[in-house]
């Protein structure tokens, strides 16, 4: 039976990517956010999660205004990484797993939730800076990436509730797939930051703290940026995981580019 | 139609861009799109204006874009995530753009954010706007 091990939530900041693949993880300034993830790339390196399901948002990359699916989960074999403009991250390929993923698709939409599958999806920077902050440099990914793309660019994105309770479900599929797999689900995005209109630059840490505290619903467009609604998202994650998971790392910091930086580990106690 | 206010148009400095601002905005976006591609990028640099009769555009959508009102563009459909395509397109970064955005400097806006960013207190709705004059 697969299983979640592990959820984790974390930024997924472009500037951040262009940090990696331009060289610049020493300077001062790329020190200060590269160092909280010391200790979470060692710790995934002994975790070896057979899967990640990655909950993430794009960018205006596969998806322009012509299709805004609200839940759409990648079912390839394999998801290049996209050109935003300045030529493709020089990462891996990220691998799927078709068949897992589409067990979860039928699973969750028999349980009710209407989601778009997508057999042809290249992945941007909301896909591949987690993986790099969480995986490091590599020549290969070290597991296979189911990815879930969420509409958070058009508003409204779904709910908070909405997005709890897909990660419910999401768990049930997960452990009603007979394979033995160890899955760890990420929840990427935010934390706040507006990067549109007179009122970018948005920081509001007090917010922040309070969501990782309590990893709940509120008032996200306006206390946490237009942009920092994404953090719908981790709630995807956390509804995948039960009760018996406990925060076990934090990490959080500002700014990287014009966001927050977040990220934490939850695992079984 | 005028735009129907919603309760999220109180947040100050804030275009949320809505399934009606998605309709709006469509010829903007899709324009904006295009610009992933070099070659679309290179032929829109040499006749910007002729490149823009391809796309569904009101005058002030294409006002907006030939004059690079950016916060307008904004306002009459466009989303940050597309418009930020022409802006590579002018070799901007990013920081750049939101100070125009923000009617900063690029340094200054640098350095609120390394400040900690812009704060909540005082940013939440317009009538704490109106009262700073």
């Amino acid at each position: 039976m697969a299983k979640i091990v592990a959820g984790v939530g974390c930024s997924h900041v472009p500037a951040i990517g262009a940090a990696l693949d331009l060289g610049k993880t020493e300077d001062p300034y790329w020190q200060r956010v590269f160092s909280g993830f010391e200790h979470s790339k060692q710790w995934i390196k002994d975790l070896k999660p057979d899967v990640a399901i990655v909950v993430f948002n794009d960018h205006a990359t596969a998806f322009s205004v012509d299709m805004i699916p609200t839940f759409a989960l990648g079912c390839a074999d394999e998801f290049p990484p996209a050109d935003e403009g300045w030529g493709p991250r020089p990462v891996p390929v990220v691998r799927g797993h078709a068949e897992f993923a589409s067990h979860i698709a039928q699973f969750v939409i028999l349980d009710e939730f209407d989601l778009t599958v997508v057999n042809r999806m290249e992945v941007d920077h909301g896909l591949t800076v987690p993986l790099s902050l969480m995986f490091g440099k590599v020549d290969r990914w070290p597991c296979r990436v189911v990815p879930l793309a969420v509409n958070v660019v058009m508003f409204p994105p779904p709910t908070g509730r909405r997005c709890y309770a897909l990660g419910q479900a999401i768990q049930k599929a997960v452990e009603s797939y007979p394979e033995d797999l160890r899955v760890v689900i990420f929840g990427t995005g935010g934390l706040s930051h507006q990067i549109s209109g007179p009122r970018a630059g948005l920081i509001n840490s007090a917010w922040d703290k309070s969501f990782l505290d309590g990893l709940t619903n509120v008032e996200y467009m306006r206390e946490a940026g237009a942009e920092g609604i994404e953090m719908v998202m981790w709630l995807i994650m956390r509804g995948a995981l039960d009760d018996t998971f406990q925060e076990t790392y934090r990490f959080y910091t500002v700014p990287a580019s014009n966001t927050a930086v977040g990220h934490i580990i939850l695992e079984p106690r | 139609m005028a735009r129907v206010r919603r309760d999220y148009d109180d947040i100050p400095g804030t275009f949320v861009f809505d399934a009606e601002r998605s309709r709006q905005g469509y010829g903007i976006n899709m324009f904006c799109m295009s610009l992933l591609k070099k070659e679309n990028r290179e032929v829109f640099k040499t006749d910007e204006a002729s490149y823009l009769n391809a796309y569904k555009l009101t005058q002030e959508q294409r006002e907006a874009i030939l004059g690079r009102q950016w916060n307008r563009m904004l306002q009459l459909g466009g989303n940050i995530y597309f418009t930020a395509k022409l802006s590579a397109t002018d070799g901007l970064s990013f920081q750049q753009v939101a100070a125009l955005m923000t009617g900063s400097t690029q340094q200054g806006y640098a350095e609120m954010m390394l400040r900690g960013g812009r704060p909540i207190d005082g940013n939440r709705s317009e009538s704490e706007w109106k009262d700073r004059g």
